[in-house]
């Protein structure tokens, strides 16, 4: 049993977009704070701070999750993927975020990079998704921009060349 | 929005839980997925002293099938369980209700026992096991005990766990009968307005209903007909005491249990 002393900062590693990375944390420090000021990750942004508005959304383990609603403690030994992990390299966007790009799917960018993050995670694990099925996903994060039609547009059109890209087939989607 | 300062405690056998329990009560508290105790620790409507991480013990992230109970373990996580194969066969009504809970984002990390600890008049979890009258298996250094839902729910976010005990798991009697589920709520995901559940009891019906009273409200309807079975829909919708918030009037509230509940009530009795 490892007790983490209140007060003192205390190491904490993972792996973070494919690569192993180590900070220090008190055990009250929420995963957002932990990423933003600690590891200098700062594309996770910080909305409502209680789990309802989604703009903090990282992949943790493979799947989408709260940072705020997360411990920077609770990650230790975790696969953690941000949005700095989208793009192949700097200067450069992924898929996902061209699409995102090309079907104007973000004005002020607030929640763009916690959809994004739910997004990959989802399209791994459904690389054919249906309309419903993104909208459900998207009913986890707010948005007071886009109105969401644009982002369920951008998100069909990468899936289709994400799933092309998978299966090594070339594609004009 | 930022939690107060406490301990934090990585249990590594569910004995060194139980025993920090033991010795620190109510100053100590379980997290499991944290998806509703972060949200608590943010606003610091909780401050414990020592939090107690259960989720690195495999024993407790198992679900169980056996002498017709489904027994889910408390750091099983809500998608698990909605993944788990089993569930539309055995947990029909937890299949139905848990899309509801939360969304994909929550799901991921929240588990099925911690929203049962949290006690949410509007969740989902606690309105399932209160309709299948499942049980809460407790647990602490000295003893064990399984407390049937009807006597574990004790109010707007407060059950009758003590102190030193933690929940290892809930057991729902696997389903036998026909159920159904229906939720309104502004945002699917979102805190229910109005959340109901019904199965097929004998030759009636039980409805329980979520978001309105300060606890999952059960009721067994005989089979009725047409007009008394609205009125007796209406009886139960006033005695459930709604109150006016902001999400809705208890007016509103009351007209979705009448509607819900008649249209629930009738699709497992046809």
């Amino acid at each position: 049993m490892s007790r983490l002393q209140a007060g003192q900062r205390h190491s904490v590693r993972f792996s973070l977009n494919g690569k192993p990375c180590v900070g220090e944390a008190e055990p009250r420090l929420l995963l957002t704070d932990f990423l933003r000021h600690e590891i200098g990750a700062t594309g996770t942004h910080v909305g409502c701070e209680h789990g309802v508005c989604g703009a903090c959304t990282v992949g943790i383990d493979g799947q989408p999750a709260r940072a705020c609603l997360t411990l920077a403690a609770q990650i230790d030994g975790c696969e953690v993927r941000t949005v700095e992990g989208l793009a192949p390299s700097a200067g450069r966007l992924g898929i996902l975020q061209a699409a995102f790009r090309r079907n104007h799917a973000l004005q002020c960018g607030f929640c763009t990079a916690g959809i994004l993050m739910s997004l990959d995670c989802f399209l791994r694990q459904h690389p054919r998704p249906d309309e419903a099925g993104i909208r459900d996903l998207l009913s986890g994060h707010l948005c007071r921009c886009t109105g969401y039609t644009p982002i369920v547009r951008a998100a069909l059109e990468a899936a289709v060349e994400l799933a092309g890209d998978l299966s090594g087939t070339k594609s004009d989607a | 929005m930022k939690p107060a300062a406490f301990d934090y405690i990585r249990a590594e056998h569910l004995d060194e839980a139980l025993e920090v329990l033991r010795r620190e009560g109510s100053e100590a508290r379980i997290i499991a997925g944290g998806q509703s105790l972060m949200a608590m620790l943010n606003m610091r409507l909780a401050k414990p002293k020592t939090l107690i991480d259960i989720m690195r013990l495999p024993e407790l992230a198992r679900i169980e099938n056996s002498r017709g109970a489904i027994t889910v373990g408390a750091a099983v996580r809500q998608a698990s369980l909605l993944q788990w194969p089993e569930l539309g066969r055995s947990l029909q009504l937890a299949a139905l209700a848990l899309p509801w809970t939360g969304h994909a984002q929550t799901r991921s990390r929240g588990t099925a026992c911690g929203s049962i600890a949290h006690a949410d008049p509007s969740a989902e979890l606690p309105l399932v096991l209160q309709a299948l009258g499942g049980e809460v298996h407790l647990r602490s250094a000295k003893r064990r005990r399984r407390v049937a839902a009807r006597d574990f729910f004790a109010g707007m976010m407060a059950t009758t766990r003590a102190d030193d005990e933690l929940i290892e798991a809930v057991s729902f009697p696997a389903d036998r009968d026909r159920c159904a589920f229906r939720e309104v709520a502004r945002r699917h995901g979102d805190f229910a307005i109005v959340a109901c559940a019904a199965v097929k009891t004998g030759d009636g019906a039980r409805l329980a209903v979520g978001g309105v009273a300060d606890m999952p409200a059960v009721r067994d309807f005989p089979r009725l007909e047409g007009g008394a079975l609205d009125d007796a829909l209406n009886r139960f919708a006033y005695e459930l005491g709604a109150r006016d918030d902001v999400h809705a009037t208890a007016r509103y509230r009351r007209d979705l249990v009448r509607m819900i509940g008649r249209d629930l009530v009738r699709e497992v009795l046809q």
